[in-house]
């Protein structure tokens, strides 16, 4: 019975990681076309801009987070202006440039911080005690959290005349410009909803975890392996993806003994899997002229 | 299977010094085989791995290049040839030569599993199923640490020559015979090995390409295992130099500098990646040499490929060739740009830029 919870608990505290991560991934490929590595070095750069304000500056936390997550969205806005709006039609291109700023994210933290594991503080202490399990206040904030953006993102595209421009575009680009819709407006605004839910993301789970400059590795295989799993573009199947491939971590993690190294493994497999036999993901959208 | 070797495999023709540009090649070869007379040990280590990185990023053209397919995990192919190539070393006992060989082979059967997928898929779908498999091997090779060494990797390596000096000259011939073999039969303008032009056929347009008779999945496999064979030989070989074959064989930049090198040099011209490798490789390594250095050389690195991609999207190569090579507007020969007249018809070249001149004087 202790197992379960902790295993539940565990289970969707990385969920509501994960889930918020690999929306904003999902939703920046399914508008703009662009598969951003540099996602994760986003999340990555929140967390240690939070532990900057806080630890170093000594800020208080909720203006530091605020703080961290609108410079990760004036960062994200930048390069999209800089970089990425000049390139967008190349895909190889545009792989390689966000690599590339992840990588150089990683290195300006690794020359400012060097490779040591920082905490950040929680946003609430104490822990609750349920069946003889100790689950921290922590865990059950990111759950409600990462459930309350989520909601909050699904309303925005689905009822609001903003929501209703962004999924226009990604439909159809042309046809949407013709019907009124600033196209760059929008690329630009979900540009900066995607950075903005990498930031709630590092904000709210990052508490639970240490942070080192090498972490937007693995979360990155992960939100890959999500994003395929449930279709490519799709906010709902990059939900669900994320859903079954942290469940799938926190069961390697817990039960298999080597488990740390076969995170990235698992994801990757069932991605491979996917892509063979059901390409289209499990409600996604399939894309005519990437397949043969 | 016969109709492709008799059209493929007829002979070789040598037509090297015509034009600028495969001139310049030749004199960077002349240049680089008098490296050790002036180099110490340190900067001819350097040289030495720069030849074996050449035969990767040119064999990652290949594929990324002539056949459009995008491969984010070339690693795998290098990781598996290093691997098998230990093991055959340290666990059998076989000799460098016969361990390399079969290095590349495993290797080239790693191409082949990454074509099932592979063939199915294209553009981004095919970017992330390349990339997933160095890290599924990462993990294999993570499940067995009694065989493969787990972190440590597997050292103990025999040596492939004594002097740095020899491993130098091996590795340059070697780099040439293999990056010569590779650009011939890629190269779009030879008479006997047709696979150049039909695999830029493919690549401009796959359905057109089998429209017209061409079976493009026996190209995609062939150009899957030609590239697989010589990422596996370089990884067998850097397994021999550095003598030891460990998890960093597979890791994620290992996958990713093969196409910074090439995307550097000029897409699709593998001379491009291998001059690629020969100007990035050698500075990165330079910046070791300082303290400051050490730490920002990947920023570097990625500093280099956001600015080269952004002002020469084609790369180094094809902007220098672009501008020191003018086509004859007649006869399509290739002369170097301070030449008046074509080197062979005799047509004026630059004709353009004299119907300019004459407007001018009129207004």
């Amino acid at each position: 019975m202790s197992l379960i919870i902790l295993l539940v608990v565990n289970w969707l505290a990385t969920a509501g990681c994960y889930t918020l991560l690999a929306t904003g991934f999902s939703l920046l490929f399914g508008v703009a076309r662009v598969a951003n590595f540099a996602h994760t070095a986003l999340y990555m750069l929140t967390g240690f801009l939070i532990y900057t304000f806080t630890s170093i500056l000594g800020y208080g936390l909720i203006l530091s987070v605020l703080l961290a997550i609108s410079s990760v969205i004036i960062v994200a806005i930048s390069y999209y202006i800089l970089v990425l709006n000049r390139i967008k039609e190349q895909p190889l291109a545009v792989m390689m440039v966000t690599f590339a700023l992840a990588l150089l994210i990683q290195d300006i933290l690794l020359y400012i911080f060097h490779a040591s594991l920082r905490g950040i503080e929680p946003f609430v202490q104490g822990y609750l005690e349920i069946s003889g399990v100790r689950v921290s206040y922590q865990h059950i904030f990111t759950i409600i959290v990462s459930g309350v953006i989520l909601f909050g993102l699904i309303a925005l595209l689905a009822k609001t005349k903003l929501g209703k421009a962004i999924r226009a575009v990604a439909q159809d680009t042309e046809m949407a410009t013709v019907m009124g819709i600033n196209v760059g407006h929008i690329l630009l605004i979900t540009t900066s909803i995607s950075a903005m839910l990498a930031g709630i993301a590092a904000a709210v789970i990052l508490p639970l975890f240490s942070i080192e400059p090498y972490m937007w590795l693995n979360p990155l295989t992960i939100i890959i392996g999500a994003v395929v799993l449930g279709g490519l573009g799709s906010i709902k199947g990059s939900i669900f993806g994320a859903l079954i491939l942290s469940f799938a971590e926190v069961l390697v993690v817990t039960f298999i003994p080597e488990g740390g190294f076969l995170r990235g493994v698992a994801s990757m497999l069932a991605m491979v899997a996917v892509l063979i036999f059901k390409p289209e993901g499990l409600f996604g959208v399939i894309f005519e002229e990437e397949r043969l | 299977m016969y109709k492709f070797f008799l059209n493929n495999f007829y002979f070789f023709k040598l037509n090297i010094l015509e034009v600028p540009w495969r001139m310049v090649i030749f004199i960077c070869i002349i240049l680089l085989a008098f490296i050790p007379l002036i180099a110490n040990d340190y900067i001819l280590r350097i040289f030495t791995f720069a030849c074996l990185f050449a035969i990767y990023a040119a064999s990652w053209d290949i594929l990324g290049g002539y056949m459009g397919q995008l491969n984010m995990g070339h690693a795998a192919f290098f990781g598996v040839g290093a691997y098998i190539t230990a093991l055959c070393n340290v666990n059998l006992g076989l000799i460098p030569f016969i361990s390399v060989l079969l290095g590349s082979l495993f290797a080239v059967a790693t191409g082949l599993i990454v074509c099932l997928p592979a063939l199915r898929l294209r553009g981004f779908y095919l970017a992330l199923v390349t990339l997933a498999f160095p890290i599924v091997l990462n993990g294999v090779v993570m499940i067995f640490p009694n065989l493969t060494g787990g972190e440590m990797g597997i050292s103990g390596l025999s040596r492939f020559a004594d002097t740095p000096i020899d491993n130098f000259y091996l590795l340059f011939t070697i780099m040439l015979i293999s990056v010569f073999t590779m650009w011939k039969f890629t190269d779009v303008q030879s008479r006997f090995i047709r696979t150049g032009v039909i695999m830029r056929a493919i690549r401009e347009d796959e359905i057109t390409a089998r429209t017209s008779g061409i079976n493009t999945t026996l190209y995609k496999v062939f150009a899957f295992a030609m590239s697989a064979f010589f990422a596996g030989l370089s990884g067998a070989i850097y397994a021999h130099m550095i003598r030891v074959a460990g998890p960093s064989s597979l890791s994620l930049t290992l996958s990713f500098n093969p196409i910074v090198w090439s995307i550097f040099g000029g897409i699709s011209t593998i001379y491009g990646p291998v001059i690629g490798v020969f100007i990035i490789y050698p500075l990165i390594e330079l910046l070791r040499l300082h303290a400051i250095g050490e730490q920002i050389r990947i920023l570097i690195q990625a500093l280099i490929l956001i600015i080269v991609l952004l002002f020469m999207p084609m790369g180094l190569t094809t902007w220098i060739r672009d501008n020191i090579e003018v086509t004859c507007l007649r006869c399509k020969a290739i002369n170097i740009f301070i030449k008046k007249s074509c080197r062979i018809c005799g047509a004026n070249l630059h004709l353009e830029k004299q119907e300019v001149r004459y407007h001018r004087t009129i207004s």
